[in-house]
């Protein structure tokens, strides 16, 4: 006798209490921390705020908890809270040039006012899995310089000395930067809100379309002018004071990619800028960003569309991994309604060409 | 971290959002068919699962409505059943499992059974709300095709569809052209349903949260199933009635009895169905004297 699949809620209820029984695991293991994840898996909350839009260390680690290490849950965890929170209003645009730096890195000059700082990278690191960290031995501190206090120059900043690079684009007083999780999104789009796009972007994607970009789906000649990362002021105008006040400081990753540019017949001969901007640390993700920025300037600059990366409609559309997690994965929801009227129409289609095939049989058959 | 993080208001939105979801579905009403560009927020559920259909419920749900959630066509399913939660959570509103008595059914793949009075609103949440998606990807495209009313292609893909397989073979989110202008998905309800959708007495509102659109059919609007005079649209039949009510005429789940080929067919529509077998209406496989008969 048929039983109609009811109890949906008490599935549910159940689901949910083994999933907390799995998060915890062995009882007998002290269970982990938010202050442990926030400082000892920094760039797991890193990412999880980057793609999250939401510069919070403890609530980002406190959603890497929840999601058991899953990021991109993590990730749909701090974008579901963020979308409650009210917005007041906008920061001043920060001064990236007044980071106080923790890694600066240039590849196109070898020695630059402000040097060359490598910081806490793991470029060099021979990847051999290291014994030490099985246990909790004493790390010896690091060395530290005092910081001289000076602004470090950018070196897009040394080109533009020249003109040799694009100037960095002018936008009006009163350009109110546009915000996509507050508006409908509309192609085409403008270069802020794309840049908001692929700033929360996944970041898996947007390194497979910068690699795409290297071998030559839409190549655009990179260097690396500058990769920086520190910490900034974050300052808002407050109409009631006259002038900014400071809300606090944020660790971000710069990168400024140098493209070549043959010249057109409005622009000179000149390298071109690709931009990435990332909260905390994820270089990874601010130079595919910056990778991408520049492809999805194709038309802007005249150049022909022929790759994925350069068509800002595939990029953005498919950029989001949280609607793109939530899409892929609600393929596993019921469709019997849907899939019944599959059934029906392809057994009536069979069913149509077996009565033709005897229909044919049987005139064969007559006609011997 | 603030303790009083898990505070929301009234079904979930802030007030500000519901104003800006409203101003579109009173668009997406004065232009019926007409899809609205809305700023989708992040739900705590997945995109795909139903934040379109959500969000314009949390939008004009109030405390005094009644409210039915179902997903293909079932009130248990446990995606209705985690909606349906999810309202009585953060708008502590009634709810039911009964057509008539809901002010507000979200749904998910089906059209209830029940026809729909004035008053009740039908909310279906919408996976892909561009109809000509299929035959155009991009969207700066499509919604040009739409403005200027060029609906060709679509035509040329129905026809394309009859000399490849001497019908058209489109069973669900079969395309619908409203009020004599836009041609609208009407989500992905079996081909089944779209006649309920003709000058239906409810309001039926369509969300698509990932994709962004609100879209509407007012009611006592004409809705018509896209075909050729040659090739008239029809609907579904099934050779079985309901196997627990018997009911004929309605949309039929297959249910696999074994591995021996058995099945059999029972309403989609879980409420009609319990409704007709209250009212003692009896199927084939709850006949009393089925076994007797054998």
């Amino acid at each position: 006798m048929y039983v109609a699949v009811k109890g949906g809620e008490a599935a549910i209820t159940n689901a949910h209490a083994l999933l907390a029984d799995r998060r915890r695991g062995d009882r007998s293991l002290p269970a982990l921390t938010i202050e442990q994840i926030a400082e000892q898996l920094g760039l797991a909350v890193d990412r999880v705020m980057a793609e999250a839009s939401l510069y919070d260390r403890s609530l980002a680690a406190l959603a890497v908890r929840q999601s058991r290490g899953d990021l991109i849950e993590a990730i749909f965890l701090l974008r579901a809270y963020r979308t409650t929170l009210p917005r007041f209003g906008s920061s001043v645009p920060v001064d990236t040039a007044a980071m106080k730096v923790e890694r600066r890195v240039s590849a196109t000059y070898k020695d630059l006012p402000g040097g060359q700082l490598l910081g806490p990278t793991f470029d060099y690191t021979h990847r051999l899995l290291d014994p030490s960290l099985l246990t909790d031995e004493a790390i010896a501190d690091p060395a530290r310089k005092e910081a001289s206090g000076d602004e470090i120059m950018r070196v897009s900043d040394i080109l533009a000395h020249e003109g040799l690079i694009e100037p960095d684009g002018d936008l009006p007083d009163d350009h109110a930067a546009g915000d996509l999780t507050r508006e409908p999104l509309e192609f085409p789009m403008g270069r802020d809100l794309r840049l908001q796009a692929l700033a929360r972007g996944d970041e898996g994607f947007l390194l497979a379309l910068g690699y795409s970009t290297q071998r030559g789906y839409g190549r655009n000649h990179p260097f690396v002018g500058e990769i920086r990362i520190g910490e900034v002021e974050v300052e808002m105008d407050m109409p009631e004071l006259g002038f900014p006040v400071s809300l606090g400081r944020i660790q971000l990753t710069e990168c400024q990619m140098i493209n070549q540019f043959k010249g057109s017949s409005i622009a000179p001969p000149q390298f071109t800028r690709g931009y990435g901007l990332v909260f905390g640390q994820s270089e990874r993700k601010a130079m595919s960003m910056s990778l991408v920025d520049r492809a999805l300037r194709a038309e802007e600059l005249g150049e022909d569309i022929t790759a994925p990366a350069q068509d800002e409609e595939f990029v953005i559309s498919h950029s989001d991994n949280v609607q793109a997690t939530g899409f892929v994965e609600h393929l596993k929801l019921p469709h019997y309604v849907d899939f019944q009227a599959e059934l029906a129409m392809v057994r009536k289609m069979r069913a149509d060409i077996e009565a033709t095939r005897h229909a044919d049989t049987e005139m064969k058959d007559a006609a011997e | 971290m603030s303790a009083d993080l898990a505070t929301y208001n009234f079904a979930y939105l802030d007030e500000q959002t519901k104003r800006m979801i409203r101003r579109a579905i009173l668009k997406a009403i004065a232009i019926p068919g007409y899809q609205v560009p809305f700023a989708s927020r992040e739900m705590p559920m997945p995109y795909g699962w139903g934040t379109g259909g959500v969000q314009v419920t949390a939008a004009i749900i109030g405390p005094d409505d009644v409210l039915k959630v179902i997903d293909q066509g079932a009130d248990d399913t446990t995606n209705a059943v985690s909606i349906r939660a999810f309202f009585q959570k953060v708008a502590s509103v009634a709810v039911t499992t009964h057509t008539k008595d809901a002010t507000i059914i979200q749904t998910r793949h089906r059209i209830p059974e029940q026809k729909l009075t004035e008053g009740q609103v039908l909310v279906y949440q919408v996976p892909i709300p561009e109809p000509l998606r299929f035959l155009e990807p991009r969207e700066t495209e499509t919604r040009k095709m739409h403005a200027l009313e060029e609906y060709g292609l679509m035509h040329v893909k129905l026809y394309e569809d009859i000399a490849h397989n001497g019908r058209i073979s489109k069973t669900y989110a079969y395309p619908v052209k409203v009020d004599g202008r836009y041609v609208m998905d009407p989500s992905p309800t079996p081909k089944f349903d779209n006649p309920k959708m003709h000058m239906s007495d409810a309001l039926q509102l369509f969300g698509a949260g990932r994709e962004k659109r609100i879209y509407a059919v007012p009611p006592h609007t004409e809705v018509v199933s896209l075909d050729f005079e040659d090739h008239p649209f029809e609907i579904q039949t099934f050779e079985q009635d309901c196997a627990l009510c018997g009911a004929h005429g309605v949309y039929l789940d297959e249910v696999v009895l074994d591995d021996q080929g058995g099945r059999m067919f029972v309403c989609s529509d879980t409420d009609h169905c319990e409704d007709r077998r209250d009212h003692g209406h009896v199927g084939e496989m709850l006949a009393p004297n089925k076994e007797a008969a054998e």
